[in-house]
């Protein structure tokens, strides 16, 4: 008996079930049947020898390169990893000081966790966060309590990818919702001045940006002026994402009905009060998507600072890299980057779905269930 | 400026246009305290810009407004303080959508008034109480009928605790079966003393409560009387046109 005889009566099979799932969901047409089969052809090549790749062949063990150049060909040598896992994550950072930066990161992802929560959205959370920053700030740099002063100069790794991305979009994002604003102001010298401001910055490449803010700067400052590397490429960076972010916000504002300005206007609400409590709230709540679209994109362009001399987490994998014994792991080093990266663009997308959910329930969800 | 008779709303020689055309032409028109007037006119007759005139929604070029007296201008002030004793009552109803019946009530005391939130939310559940949807206080407004929202919105702008209120067409968005709930809140309101210009096609409503009937033309106001005399012998041509044809269905 053919399998083909039998799919025409599925219910009759044992394990029916498991049958008809297979042909609601894979094989309901010819066109998802071979879309399947390509799949599995492909899967089939490429997983297991992956697998036999990261896993089986791997080489865990540190003590120098030998047992990866053994293994080179068949085997991940992720012992790589666990030699420079440190210079990732941490950078130049003092070696015996590395703890500072490594709670650094504990810290920040504690405040991404806290802010995470609706329930703690509440006015002590700008304190929390102002507290949690001063205290990231503080170990980084030292100079009190015992610890040693360590210049920016030295920080890198994925310790200054979030200082640079948390920083970039706290500042940015507030900043953006001005320029948005200033851009459907009535006033039209603010009007104008939003407007250049926003075509102007998003019509230059971020790398030009960042060269001005290190290269071009400090020749226009007076002698004896300057001002750290490490705060040029993270005004730059603010100045780059606020452009684009603000329009993201205007679009979020434009699909605001005028009524809602109409009634707001009408209470009495003064302009601050009625974007504030009327407007903003709902314009914020639509504009989610594409807002943190533009915040995981940011995320992943502060590795371009590279090209500034700051050590990100991607510059740090790429300089880990040069040391002799240890060219030739690319793909394990950007594949252990590529994981990083992916764990906070993955998350921030993930918690903006759940947000959108729970800012949506008890309005048309709630009706619809009615 | 000195107030120096009992009108609440002076409107004179007052032009309006948007870009070309000519909305509203030479309104001369005035409001007593406690009076209650019914704008009605074909559409296009400039009555609803007539009233957003009044709270600055929409701005003249010439004429003088005065509102309680105080002179309708530039001035943001006194924009917004005129705008604080003026409600108004849309005919989308325009609720906040992001904030529960209670919210929409109690923003506008807390934040323009700076009432206490307890004394604000007392205040809420009266009036919620007042326009009969008391219950519905937690519930967001697209969970409520058209009918509700409404009232909601009467009561809304009631919080404010204005000296006038402006009805633009106040049941034109709302299923037959729903408009009657909310004229009957309206009338209550009339009975109660507040000055209301009202712009409405609901004749009963008119003859029921209006101190005075405005028929508006073209920008113009065309005749002004007692609703009785307005709709029994109505004066000008136009204005015995415009009634066969809404009375006529």
């Amino acid at each position: 008996m053919s399998a083909a005889s039998d799919s025409v009566a599925p219910r009759r099979l044992p394990g029916g079930r498991a049958v008809e799932w297979l042909r609601a969901n894979l094989f309901y047409s010819v066109p998802s049947a071979l879309a399947t089969l390509v799949l599995l052809y492909l899967a089939w090549r490429l997983v297991p020898p992956f697998i036999e790749w990261a896993f089986v062949n791997a080489v865990w063990r540190t003590g120098g390169s030998a047992a990866c150049r053994a293994a080179a060909g068949h085997g991940a040598c992720w012992a790589y990893i666990v030699e420079k896992h440190r210079f990732i994550l941490f950078g130049t950072y003092p070696y015996a000081q590395q703890w500072r930066p490594g709670l650094g990161i504990l810290l920040f992802i504690a405040l991404y966790v806290v802010s995470s929560r609706r329930a703690c959205w509440r006015p002590w959370l700008a304190w929390v966060w102002l507290g949690g920053l001063a205290l990231i700030f503080l170990l980084m740099w030292g100079g009190v309590l015992g610890l040693p002063y360590v210049e920016d100069e030295r920080w890198g790794g994925l310790m200054l990818t979030l200082i640079l991305a948390t920083f970039g979009i706290a500042a940015a994002f507030p900043l953006s919702i001005l320029l948005a604003l200033g851009r459907r102001s009535s006033m039209p010298a603010v009007r104008t001045a939003c407007v250049i401001y926003i075509e102007l910055i998003r019509g230059v490449p971020l790398i030009s940006l960042l060269f001005m803010a290190s290269v071009m700067l400090p020749l226009f400052l007076p002698s004896g002026v300057s001002i750290d590397k490490l705060l040029r490429a993270q005004i730059a960076m603010v100045m780059f994402a606020m452009a684009y972010l603000a329009e993201v916000v205007r679009g979020g504002l434009q699909a605001i009905p005028g009524g809602q300005y109409e009634a707001a206007e009408a209470l009495g609400l003064s302009y601050w009060r009625k974007m504030l409590l009327i407007v903003l709230p709902q314009a914020l709540r639509i504009s989610i998507p594409p807002l943190v679209n533009t915040f995981i994109a940011f995320f992943k362009d502060t590795s371009l600072v590279v090209i500034i001399g700051l050590f990100d987490l991607l510059s740090a994998v790429k300089v880990g890299l040069e040391e002799p014994a240890w060219s030739g792991y690319g793909i394990e080093a950007y594949l252990f980057a590529a994981l990083i990266y992916f764990a906070f663009c993955f998350s921030m997308s993930r918690y903006s779905q759940r947000l959108e959910r729970d800012l949506a329930r008890g309005r048309r969800h709630i009706l619809r269930e009615e | 400026m000195i107030l120096t008779s009992a009108a609440i709303i002076e409107m004179k020689g007052v032009d309006k246009w948007f870009g070309e055309f000519h909305v509203l032409r030479g309104i001369d028109f005035s409001v007593a305290r406690g009076e209650k007037i019914v704008i009605c006119g074909p559409s296009g007759s400039g009555k609803s810009t007539m009233v957003r005139l009044i709270n600055r929604l929409e701005s003249h070029q010439r004429g003088q407004i005065l509102v309680d007296g105080i002179e309708l201008a530039d001035d943001v002030k006194a924009i917004e303080a005129i705008r604080r004793e003026v409600g108004m009552v849309f005919q989308q109803f325009n609720l906040f959508p992001h904030l529960t019946v209670l919210q929409n009530l109690t923003l506008a005391p807390t934040w323009v008034r700076r009432m206490p939130k307890r004394e604000a939310e007392e205040l809420a559940m009266q009036l919620l109480k007042r326009v009969r949807i008391a219950e519905q206080a937690d519930k967001y407004p697209a969970q409520l009928s058209g009918g509700q929202q409404q009232r909601v919105a009467i009561a809304r702008a009631l919080a404010m605790r204005p000296k006038v209120m402006l009805f633009d067409e106040p049941t034109s968005a709302l299923d037959p079966e729903m408009i009657k709930e909310v004229l009957d809140v309206m009338i209550e309101l009339a009975r109660e003393g507040m000055t209301m210009l009202v712009v409405t096609h609901e004749m009963g409503f008119a003859r029921t409560v209006a101190d005075r009937v405005v028929f508006m033309d073209r920008g113009e106001i065309v005749e002004t009387g007692k609703p009785q005399e307005f709709f029994s012998a109505p004066k000008t041509d136009r204005a015995k046109l415009f009634l066969s044809q809404i009375l006529g269905h």
